[in-house]
Parts: C-alpha cells; structure tokens; sequence
C-alpha cells in the first residue's frame, strides 16, 4: 500500500484555483515564512536547511545544505536558479513554476537572504513561455508588496530577482554551462576542477546554484523546522520529493510523496497514483531516475524511492522522473530514441561524447529500421566503454560532463535486459513489433 | 539608427541594464529580435552585437548553438512535436508523421504559405499529455491526429491568437519593479550585516572559550 499520509511539502496548492495568483497564495499562508526568516540572523535559516539534510532537487542530490556551507567562509556573490528542466520525461519544476511561483519565488529570497546574495538568477528553459511569464508576474507582485528589492519588509536586506530565458538546449542544465548561457555565451559545460561553482561560478564570483524544487522546499522549512522535515523520508533521503510518473501507465503525472516511505509499485499501481498499467499488459521496464539512468526490471518494483536505496542498486533517482515501459514497447526503439536524443544534445566540445553519441545512434537507427548486424550488440558495448570505461554505475567519465557517461546507460541495460529483443530486430532485418 | 522598433529597443535596453555584463543579455535579446522579425536577420544580430558589445560574428556563433534560435526565416507558427521517450511510447512519431501531412511540409520545412513550420523536438516537459505539442512554445495539448487537426483549422482562423501569440518566448513577459537602491546603500548594507555577524562568531567564540576555562 502506497503511504500518502505525509505532508504536502512544495504541492499544498496542487488543487487550489488560480494558485499562481499573489492574492491566492498570501490567502494559504504565502510570505508568512520569508517574514520569520527576516527576524532570524542569516546564519540561523542556513542552520535550519543544515537541519532539513535537504539533498538538492536537481539530479545529482548533493546536499544543498553543503552547497551553502561551501561559501560560507568567503562571501557568495550570486545565487543562480537552475529552470532549465530538460531531462527526457522529467516535468516537476514546470509544474512548480507554473502554478506555485510564489512559492519558489519565496525560496528564493530566503536563500539569498540566508546567503547574504543581493543579486539572484532564475533560469528558466526558454520554452516555458508561460512559466516565464507566472514567474515575471510573481517577481513583479513581490516588488510591490515589498517582499522583494529594497529594504524587504522594512529589513536591512535587498534583493533584485532577474528570471532568465534559455533558449533551447539541454546541455544548459548541467551547473556550469548554465552559468555560461548566462554569460551569453554557448552552453559548453566548463572544465572541472573547480568543481564546484561555489568557488569559481558566474563571472568567476562564488555563486550558489540550486533547483527550482530545492528552493520551493524553503518556505515549508523555515515554517516548520528544518527537524521536522527531516523527520520525514529515512537515511540520507529526507523530506518529500516530486516524482514524475510517465509512459505507459494508465494515470501520468507529478505526484509529490514521501521520500523511501513508497516504492516503485507504489507510483506505478496504486490507484491514487499511477494506477497501473492499461487492461492486460505487464510491466517489461523503467526507467528510475530520468533518461541517464540505468533501467530497472519488474524485479526491482519494490524498490523505496530514496536516493541511497535506488543507487545501491546501480541507477539512480536522478531527476525523479519514471518511464514504464509495457511488454508492447519496443525497447530497440526506446533506446534509439534516446541516443538520438544524446546525440542531437552533446554539446560536442569532448570526442567521446560528440563522435561515441553518434555512431551509437546510427548503429541503434539500422538495428531498429533494418540492416543491422549481429555484431553490431558487441559493438554497441565496446563504444559505450570507450565513452564509460568498464560501464560501472557510478560511470567513468571520459568528458567534462556527465552528460557523455549517461549514453551509455540505456545502451546497457537494454542489451543486458533484453539481449533476445535485439536479436529478433537483426533477424526480422528491422522492428517486428511495426 | 535602430532596426529594433521603438517598444523593442526600449525593452533591449532595460534588459541589457539588469545584469552586471551587457553580454549577459545575449540570450533574452535574441529572443527579443525574433519577436520582432520571427527569425533572427541579419539586421537583428547586429543590433544585439551592439547591445551586448560583442561581434555579428559573436552573436550568430552563440546563437546557433541554441535550438530555439532561427537563422532562417519560418512560418507564423512554429509547430514542436516531441517524440522523446515518454512521447515515443504514447505514438510521438505517428503523431510527427501526421502532422507532417496535415501542414503540408517536412520536418524541419515551412509550408508553402509561410503559416507553419513543423519541428520534431526533444522532451518539452508536460509528458502527462504526451504526445506533447507546442506551437510557438505554447502547449497546445493535442495528443490525437483528431485534435491536432482541429488545432491547425483553430490556427488558421485565428480562434487562437490569444493562446498563441507571435513567436518570442518574452512577448507577455513584462518586468515591473526592481532594485532601486544605489551600489553603494548595498554596499553598506552588506558591510553592516556583516560586522554583525563577525561580532556574533566572535562573542560565541568568546563564551565558548569562557565555558572550557570554568
């Protein structure tokens, strides 16, 4: 049985009318938490995210907590939003900036606050059209209620909020070439080290980069406790989290729920939730953790969704997002599609990635549409070790990014899944599922 | 003399002034000049190369790595069907392959009346109602050849124009507001809230030091 007792943590206005409204959202308790923030000292709302272990909401789960820390001993100069949601099948945080922008909006300012930061960033991907638009309308609501710009609330702390448009390109996700968008320059991730932004980031400044479901957390937090929302979830993986369900199961969407608490059947079955899959078929694959994360089989359904949990058993959670696969999906064809997708997206500064994508996709396009080769499986294997040498999970990395390491995945497990499936494609001399 | 229209140059400017670079405007100028002129000519990028201090050369280099922006001139609409996974799964091709037909043009084509272009794209984010379509970076939610066809008739008789609007991810998005408090105030502003908090780590350094020595 799925556990839905747990708060509703960043989607308590999930079924309220017009949530993205200033009016709807001071009405349930909107700003109430940017004023407590303001009386504590700066330091103490930092603490109170310590507290919450909260792990960031972006993919990678680094404890945002530590982010923060890192800056501490030298004075922080930016605080970037990272909007730029692009990770196939992932779509919380265009949930989150279209019908809570107050909400994230809030988080914002109490980090900055909590930071010192006078100057923030949202980055919001470009084709948000109407994000973008809630999120400018949300800034420009709390300029004139005074919860944003000068002396916020009557404090000694100001903040201007810049919402930015990136323009269509997946890389922009990844921490460094985000900061490069904002530069206005091509996306090409940076290289490490400095690993962390922290210490060299926009301008060469210190600069803090969050996501946008990591800062809506922060209202909740600063009102509850940062103990109260670690008392939620167990391990490492506290609070609640967004998860998005899609592919081919009955009921997709966003479903926010306690971390570990539920498994992968749960999201998928319950019927408050996924609420299965359509009459007569059975679950072949998913995906747990977004596109670049190695796929799970119907044995390892009862998985809890945590961060610990899921990587010990070599994926992750990654972006939160889960595609279900039924037994008439064609996994060939999945996998086309989403080293297509690598490839179309790879920045192209590292030969692993921008010639390894590549000649995958062409090998996996013949496999799928005809005139594949049965050495072609052993073949796929070799390049995906020459971009991750020895496909262990965490992957080697060959490139400045992780985004080379994540084509492997799919490739991978698909093969090791479903080897049989790839098989029948090179003899039928195409897909037999068309 | 400005290519950009009045209205657009002035925006240009506001947004050049919010970041600390001018080049920092890079992107949401670009944006800017496909608003006005649905692609990015020739004109347009010089007219960004100027406000952001950099090159024609600069701004069309920088551009190109980014799928939203067009070189080459496209049609009224632009139409994006995903077929990423989540899409896949749902019939995102079939979807592409009969829009394709519908419009009357190939992927990555304009239609000969210059109303539509038609693009496969990657993951838009809404894949609770896939297969996703977007038009004009509008979600327009047609997951079926039957809705997508009443879609396009909609499009061409101008039922939609308020839910799509002209091409320019920042038409409706309208800054109000701002930091209106010198460099300096923040600067002291900062320096105080500062010392304060040095005075505090130093006072609890000082007690806890007091406490070892009791």
């Amino acid at each position: 049985m799925a556990s839905l007792d747990a708060p509703r943590i960043v989607s308590s206005r999930r079924d309220v009318a017009d949530s993205f409204t200033l009016n709807r959202y001071l009405e349930t308790g909107g700003y109430v938490a940017l004023r407590r923030a303001l009386t504590m000292f700066p330091e103490a709302v930092a603490a109170e995210v310590d507290k919450a272990s909260l792990l960031g909401r972006g993919g990678a789960g680094f404890p945002a907590g530590r982010k923060w820390s890192m800056l501490r001993r030298s004075p922080i100069s930016y605080l970037v939003v990272n909007g730029d949601e692009s990770e196939p099948a992932t779509f919380k945080d265009h949930y989150l900036v279209e019908r809570d922008p107050h909400q994230l909006v809030e988080g914002v300012i109490i980090a900055a606050y909590a930071l010192q930061v006078t100057q923030a960033f949202i980055f919001l991907r470009g084709e948000f059209a109407l994000g973008l638009e809630r999120v400018q309308q949300a800034l420009n609501d709390a300029y004139a209620l005074g919860a944003l710009g000068s002396k916020i609330f009557g404090s000694n702390f100001s903040l201007d909020i810049v919402v930015h448009p990136g323009a269509g390109a997946y890389i922009c996700g990844e921490e460094t070439s985000l900061l490069e968008a904002l530069e206005g320059k091509r996306g090409f991730p940076r290289i490490k080290p400095p690993f962390f932004p922290a210490v060299t980031g926009l301008y060469g400044e210190p600069t803090v980069v969050n996501n946008v479901e990591t800062m809506s957390n922060l209202p909740w937090i600063i009102n509850n406790g940062g103990e109260a929302f670690a008392a939620l979830g167990a391990g490492r993986s506290t609070g609640t989290r967004l998860f998005a369900l899609a592919g081919d199961v009955k009921n997709p969407g966003v479903f926010e729920l306690e971390m570990v608490k539920n498994s992968f059947r749960d999201i998928i079955f319950d019927p408050a939730l996924g609420g299965g899959l359509a009459e007569g078929r059975t679950l072949k694959a998913f995906i747990p953790g977004g596109v670049s994360a190695p796929w799970f089989g119907p044995d390892q359904l009862d998985t809890p969704l945590g961060q610990d949990e899921v990587g010990a058993l070599g994926s992750m959670l990654g972006s939160g997002s889960i595609v279900v696969m039924d037994d008439a999906s064609c996994v060939v064809r999945a996998t086309w599609r989403i080293t297509k997708f690598f490839s179309r997206e790879s920045c192209g500064q590292c030969t692993p990635c921008r010639e390894g994508s590549g000649w995958i996709e062409r090998i996996m396009y013949r496999l799928e549409h005809g005139g594949g080769r049965l050495e072609d499986l052993d073949l796929l294997l070799d390049l995906c070790d020459n971009i991750a040498p020895g496909l262990s999970w965490p992957p080697q990395q060959t490139t400045i990014c992780v985004l080379g390491p994540s084509i492997p995945s799919s490739v991978h497990s698909a093969l090791s899944m479903f080897r049989d499936d790839f098989v029948a494609h090179v003899n039928h001399g195409g897909c037999p599922h068309d | 003399m400005s290519h950009f229209r009045a209205d657009i140059r002035q925006r240009a400017e506001e947004l050049v002034a919010l970041y600390p670079r001018q080049r920092s405007a890079m992107l949401p100028l670009l944006h800017l000049a496909q608003e006005q002129d649905g692609y990015l000519s020739d004109e347009g990028i010089a007219e960004v190369a100027a406000l952001t201090g950099t090159t024609p050369a600069d701004v069309r280099g920088t551009a190109s790595f980014y799928d939203m922006f067009h070189l080459e001139p496209v049609g009224r609409y632009v139409v994006g069907v995903c077929t990423n996974v989540a899409c896949l799964l749902a019939g995102g091709e079939e979807l592409l392959e009969h829009a394709s037909s519908t419009l009357g043009c190939a992927v990555g084509a304009t239609s000969d009346d210059g109303l539509f272009t038609l693009e496969e794209t990657e993951c838009l984010a809404d894949c609770n109602l896939a297969p996703c379509v977007q038009v004009n970076h509008r979600y327009v939610r047609t997951t079926t050849p039957a809705t997508f066809d009443a879609m396009v008739s909609d499009l061409r008789e101008g039922r939609l124009d308020h839910d799509v609007p002209r091409h320019g991810t920042l038409i409706r998005v309208k800054r109000q507001g701002g930091l209106r408090v010198s460099k300096d105030d923040i600067a002291a502003e900062r320096a105080e809230a500062l010392a304060a908090r040095t005075a505090r780590a130093e006072a609890a350094a000082a007690a806890a030091a007091a406490q070892e020595n009791k």
